[in-house]
């Protein structure tokens, strides 16, 4: 006999569990991060970040011009001469430690700050974000003396200034990925935080001055795609980050100066539930991975591949669960899913949503209400889709689910590799031997079995074909600022 | 008594395991040191360079899927082989001008050298290049290499043998299948390596061979979309920049360097673990521990 439904919605009212805000010190206005000291724009020009939950206006950040970039690259190539390569690794790994304790120390703000400027709620930042991002540094300090055992028989050496831009939908996160690691091998840094989300960036420049960082080592340029273009072609440049689009990230790759470029972009992860799933566990998973973040991940599970003996039984538990998640001010304690973080990417999300409805497929969402203010979308689902829909095909980077069918484990995999990505897919069987024949066959940088985003500074992570080339994390994380020979 | 009347050599392309024509039905004259003519070969055209790929394409699955033990094996085969047809190869490379007999003689036994170097990490760079990755969960986290696909390998130029060999032989060991643009200059030596190749136990496929003009055929396996990556070594800037800008409409991962001398490619710094690296993708996986 099947449960009863649980009523969600409009029949329990929970009250408010707001985080206080009171811990974040905001400035009126930023500078740039450059040689140590926060200075400002020398065309001085300034934007303005918005808190996407309210649409209010945060503070006015620098926006960075070719000049500035100049400057920071400069700074940061002084800085490799005179205080970090001539370091011994084991200051480099001290500084890196003690940078590790102080984000804990100060893990309220940042995770506060995090969802203010980001709108993801702070379940997530201060119970993911955060935590990894401390945890990111300190890994790395200890790479630092080191390095000659991650490549037995090979020898390393710093390549000398790393370039790195990041997306917004992690912004803390990817700023730790890049930094902890680029500094770990010994290289200075010029980092340019997303457009949107340059708050949580600022605050750690803070605290690279209170760590008594050496001035330079670290530089941070604000500003948009300008800023972005002037850094990844700049000819004083050593090495490229990037993780953001797959347009961009060609853009990337074809202006780039230098040989020593890595790019994690966009993805359309599968996730596969076979008949011999447990189903409850498997919905958990396809929740966590799609609806995490609002969707706003790059290797999200955006296309599910059912079996199609157990799919009415997965949408219906799928559909279920929907109504129970909370979406709204990303602060309160409750919330599941946040703010979408801009106006445009809603409406993004809001176009090819309407492109999937007009292909066919049948769009369901969960009725839950949204916040009069702010940026919100429901969290969603298309059945009925054909691997040709655009849903099924490009990057919608928002709380919305495509579900697709198959027969036999072939077919399965035959349909999560038709797709120009290969960052991550995720595999939902009880038979061990199915998973590592599965997973085996994927093309993708990072495969989950029953499970899904999960991330750790000591596992690579970094696609296949067009999600980019290069890790993070782990020891192959390292090649990526080193010289190997 | 009279002369006997030698029988010339046919020099076709090779492609998903057999020699063939070109399909433009062109070819291509290579003349000795002195201009004298030495034999016709392909003139290949776009038409060859895509059934090359699909060639490569199709028997990527079956290659990667094959135990290490045994792609290893078959390198060793293929170094086996050479060894065993050096004098036709010293005879071949000698027409073709590459070099004195003697010099072409030290570069085939370093390309056999080299067949046998790569062979032996056929089952251990998995070891070298993977790790187990200890999490701060309940998690069995690893992370191992495999193939990136289909490389599109651009023979180097200098040398007749030994850089193509290399070129092969470390994009195979892991499991890609390749299509290789001969050299200009020594589009001979290179289909003899392809007999050999043929002869080898190198399942049909895995590796195919075009000749004719480089730079006809270049742009278009920079733009192939079923083409993962790019190996070139002749440093040459205009075809660098072309390479990467094609290239990049799929993320290609594209391997340039600055052309090496023959002493390099002797050397026994062209060889090592980071030739098989560049050509490998990391996959890591994420298995829960507990019930």
């Amino acid at each position: 006999m099947r449960a009863p439904k649980l009523n969600f919605g409009d029949k329990w009212e929970y009250s408010p569990a707001p985080e206080s805000t009171a811990i974040v010190k905001i400035d009126d206005q930023y500078g740039h991060f450059i040689g140590g000291k926060f200075v400002e724009p020398i065309e001085g020009r300034y934007f303005d970040t918005v808190n996407p939950a309210t649409e209010e206006t945060l503070s006015h950040v620098a926006h960075g011009t070719q000049k500035d970039v100049d400057r920071a690259v400069k700074a940061a190539r002084k800085a490799y001469d005179k205080y970090w390569a001539p370091m011994s690794p084991r200051d480099r790994g001290k500084y890196l430690y003690r940078i590790a304790r102080m984000i804990q120390e100060m893990a309220r703000e940042f995770a506060v700050l995090e969802s203010m400027d980001g709108g993801k709620p702070i379940r997530e930042s201060r119970d993911i974000d955060v935590p990894l991002v401390a945890q990111h540094f300190f890994y790395h300090a200890g790479w630092a003396d080191k390095l000659d055992y991650a490549f037995p028989g090979r020898r390393t050496k710093p390549l000398g200034v790393a370039g790195q831009i990041i997306p917004w939908n992690f912004p803390l996160l990817m700023a730790s990925w890049k930094i902890a690691p680029a500094l770990a091998c010994g290289n200075t840094v010029v980092l340019k935080p997303a457009e949107t989300t340059p708050l949580t960036a600022l605050l750690l420049a803070k605290l690279f001055q209170e760590a008594d960082l050496p001035p330079g080592v670290v530089n941070i340029v604000t500003g948009d795609g300008e800023a972005g273009a002037a850094l990844s072609s700049h000819a004083g440049i050593d090495k490229i980050a990037f993780t953001g689009s797959t347009e961009v990230g060609k853009m990337i790759q074809r202006s780039a100066k230098t040989d020593h470029i890595t790019l994690e972009l966009g993805g359309k992860a599968a996730n596969i539930i076979f008949e011999d799933a447990p189903l409850d566990q498997a919905v958990e998973g396809i929740i966590n991975a799609i609806y995490f973040n609002q969707g706003h991940v790059c290797c999200a599970g955006s296309r599910l591949l059912v079996q199609e003996s157990v799919h009415d039984e997965v949408v219906r538990k799928l559909d279920h669960r929907i109504q129970s998640l909370r979406v709204g001010d990303p602060l309160d304690k409750n919330t599941d899913v946040g703010a979408i973080n801009s106006k445009a990417q809603l409406n993004r999300i809001r176009q090819l949503v309407k492109a999937g409805k007009e292909e066919g497929a049948e769009f369901h969402t969960s009725r839950c209400k949204l916040p009069e203010r702010g940026w919100f979308y429901r969290p969603s689902y298309f059945t009925g889709v054909a691997q040709s829909h655009v849903i099924a095909q490009e990057e919608i980077f928002g709380p919305v689910l495509a579900i697709m069918t198959f027969r036999t484990p072939a077919e399965a995999v035959q349909k999560a590799n038709n797709s120009c990505y290969g960052l991550s897919a995720g595999v939902w069987t009880d038979k061990g031997s199915k998973i590592f024949k599965t997973l085996g066959e994927l093309n993708a940088g990072v495969v989950w079995a029953n499970t899904f985003n999960k991330f750790d500074p000591a596992s690579p992570f970094g696609g296949y074909k067009e999600s980019g080339y290069g890790r993070e994390g782990g020891k192959q994380g390292l090649a990526a600022y080193l010289e190997v020979r | 008594m009279a002369v006997r009347l030698g029988v010339k050599k046919t020099y076709k392309q090779y492609i998903g395991g057999k020699f063939v024509r070109s399909e433009s039905g062109r070819s291509l004259q290579q003349l000795g040191k002195d201009g004298e003519f030495i034999a016709n070969y392909c003139h290949g055209s776009r038409k060859d360079l895509r059934d090359a790929v699909k060639a490569a394409r199709g028997a990527f699955s079956g290659w990667s899927k094959r135990t290490a033990f045994n792609r290893g094996q078959i390198l060793y085969r293929i170094a086996e082989m050479l060894e065993a047809r050096e004098n036709e190869f010293c005879d071949v490379m000698c027409a073709e001008g590459s070099a004195t007999c003697e010099q072409n003689m030290i570069e085939i036994q370093c390309a056999v050298d080299r067949c046998v170097y790569y062979c032996g990490w056929a089952d251990k760079f998995d070891a070298v290049f993977g790790s187990v990755n200890p999490v701060a969960a309940d998690y069995f986290n690893f992370t191992v290499p495999e193939p990136t696909g289909v490389v599109g390998i651009v023979a180097d130029e200098g040398t007749a043998l030994i850089g193509l060999v290399s070129q092969i032989a470390a994009t195979v060991v892991s499991g890609n299948a390749c299509v290789v643009l001969a050299s200009d200059e020594y589009p001979l030596t290179a289909m003899e390596f392809g007999e050999v190749l043929a002869t080898s136990d190198v399942p049909g496929g895995v590796v195919n061979i075009l000749s004719g003009k480089k730079h006809e055929l270049i742009p278009h396996l920079a733009k192939h979309m079923d083409v993962n990556a790019i190996d070139y070594r002749d440093g040459d800037g205009q075809t660098v920049a072309q390479l990467i800008d094609l290239g990049t409409e799929n993320v290609k991962r594209v391997r340039v360097s600055k052309r090496k001398a023959r002493a390099g490619w002797l050397s026994d710094k062209a060889q090592g673990p980071e030739q098989i690296e560049k050509f490998v993708e990391m996959k890591t996986v994420w298995h829960p521990i507990g019930v």
